[in-house]
């Protein structure tokens, strides 16, 4: 099923925490929505979830309508809210029941559904146990369980990997990319490096607004084609940072703000600087003690994108 | 209609999960116990074979016991965050509140299903006007069920279960006695209005043996009164300005 968001805008009395947002997912799509605290993540997925109404806007699921028909949605969606709230006084398999009958599956698939959903969110050894006994990571699982009990063609995950350890990081990320074949799947997080492994594509959200949209790829193809050099120059000339910054190559030369011996140096557009700057260096015979590119992570841009 | 009968079933077994229902149980059918056959103006006492001081000392309980119970249902839900998970299940806001207001009304009717002994023995021993009896439990059933109605109201309102327990038992005192109160010191109309908001008015009419459809309006649109404001609070957060 597909996802169809338009002029999406949620307020909370006079802040909108969500901004005329649209956007668009596919079926076999894992989507990382990424920003800083408060971009207004949570608030997208709480209204893509069917948890609150939007203040403007549409959003639909397939072909229904979240304005119209929010009760025949919620059947088609698996929603894992921030934080993980479970019953913690409920053993996991009376819970899994509870929520497949909710979910209005048949009484006598109910037990077919809850063991499956034990075995692919490994959950066969705390099955008996009470929620509240479980470890972070386990009720992490418990709340994956729950959210694709159902087997519901979107998934809305907010933060599934907070607090696992990294082995259950790596095993959640699989399943998810395993899940995404198939599914809509649509995750908010705030570790980068989790996006490139588990998401198609990336959506940097802040302030409600979409400030980036496209696979992690083109994300940092697009900041590629401007590099960015850190050197280090060795000379009593006092004005090497206006001479380089005439180089054709050269767009601006600031001084770096972690150690001022160092000299940032950004490249036009589509071209390299640091043939230049060698150039330049000899003609001029100043003794270039460092030169190194700067590789564009995506921390980079995503802080380039997030911060004013 | 279905999920309803889920959450309520959920409920109920939570009460049990939680000690809550054990505690209650043993409690209610406790005091009760000893006020209607060892202490006071039992059965003894009084010497007819009805269970009018049973019923006196259930009111009470119950009284106390509803706001206990209610506190937690949307409260603690909303503390935690289940409720989002709730929210976000097909099930509708009325289907929770009124699936969580059943299963309140279940273990009510549970512990009154306990009582039932007190009716058997009674009726071996004297002649026992049954439809009093029956009135009476029918009684205590709807008063629950507008004490209900009362409590997960309080519960929605905040997420805090002490605040929840103190604002349902504020309402229940104005309905049980301050209106009693208000209706004496008033003449007319007023007292009228007052007389007619009262719950003892209602529970006793009913408790004597007579229902009136005027008593059974009264409980009845009490507790959906409560529970429709509980769902108009949940429902605060879809308000799109």
């Amino acid at each position: 099923m597909n996802i169809i968001v338009e002029n999406l805008t949620k307020k909370y009395g006079n802040q909108r925490a969500v901004d005329n947002i649209s956007f668009q997912v596919k079926t076999g799509e894992v989507l990382g929505f990424l920003g800083p605290n408060g971009a207004g993540k949570t608030t997208t997925m709480k209204i893509l979830s069917c948890y609150m109404a939007a203040s403007g806007g549409n959003a639909k699921i397939g072909e229904i309508d979240l304005n119209i028909n929010q009760e025949l949605a919620k059947n088609h969606i698996g929603y894992l809210p921030e934080h993980n709230p479970l019953y913690h006084e409920m053993p996991v398999l009376e819970y899994l029941a509870f929520v497949a009958k909710l979910q209005g599956i048949r009484a006598n698939n109910v037990s077919t559904r809850v063991r499956e959903m034990v075995k692919v969110c490994g959950l066969n050894k705390e099955k008996h146990k009470k929620i509240g006994e479980l470890s972070k990571g386990y009720r992490q699982r418990v709340g994956l369980a729950q959210a694709m009990i159902h087997d519901p063609e979107i998934l809305i995950l907010d933060e599934p990997t907070t607090g696992l350890d990294p082995n259950q990081i790596v095993e959640i990320r699989k399943l998810i990319k395993e899940l995404g074949k198939e599914k809509t799947v649509i995750l908010s997080t705030h570790i980068l490096p989790e996006v490139e492994a588990t998401c198609d594509r990336i959506l940097i959200i802040n302030k409600g607004k979409i400030v980036a949209d496209g696979t992690p790829k083109t994300l940092r193809s697009k900041a590629k084609n401007q590099h960015l050099l850190k050197i280090n120059i060795s000379t009593k000339d006092d004005n090497i940072k206006e001479t380089i910054g005439e180089l054709e190559e050269v767009e601006n030369v600031t001084v770096s703000k972690d150690d001022a011996k160092y000299l940032l140096v950004k490249s036009t557009k589509n071209k390299e600087a640091n043939e230049a700057v060698f150039r330049l260096c000899v003609k001029k015979k100043w003794t270039l003690l460092e030169m190194t590119p700067i590789v564009t992570r995506l921390e980079d841009i995503f802080r380039d994108l997030t911060m004013n | 209609m279905k999920e309803i009968w889920i959450l309520a079933k959920k409920e109920l077994s939570s009460f049990f999960d939680s000690l809550t229902a054990y505690f209650l149980l043993i409690i209610f059918i406790g005091l009760s116990g000893f006020f209607t056959w060892i202490f006071g103006s039992d059965v003894f006492l009084i010497g007819q074979a009805n269970l009018q001081p049973f019923f006196a000392v259930a009111y009470w309980t119950i009284f106390f016991f509803i706001p206990a119970l209610t506190m937690r249902m949307i409260a603690e839900e909303k503390r935690t965050g289940t409720i989002e998970l709730l929210q976000t299940k097909s099930i509708t806001d009325w289907q929770i509140v009124l699936g969580k207001s059943l299963g309140c009304l279940m273990l009510i009717a549970i512990a009154l299903l306990f009582t039932l002994p007190f009716y058997i023995t009674i009726s071996k021993l004297g002649n026992v006007d049954h439809g009093a009896i029956i009135c009476g439990y029918l009684g205590l059933l709807l008063m629950s069920s507008a004490l209900i109605g009362i409590g997960i109201f309080a519960s929605s309102i905040s997420n805090n279960q002490i605040v929840s327990f103190l604002v349902s038992l504020l309402i229940g005192v104005f309905f049980l006695i301050i209106s009693d109160v208000l209706s004496g010191s008033f003449s007319g109309t007023m007292a009228s209005i007052f007389h007619y908001l009262s719950l003892s008015t209602h529970y006793d009419s009913i408790s004597r043996g007579v229902i009136d459809s005027k008593d059974l309006i009264y409980f009845i649109s009490i507790a959906i009164l409560g529970m429709s404001l509980a769902q108009a609070t949940l429902s605060k957060r879809n308000l799109t300005e």
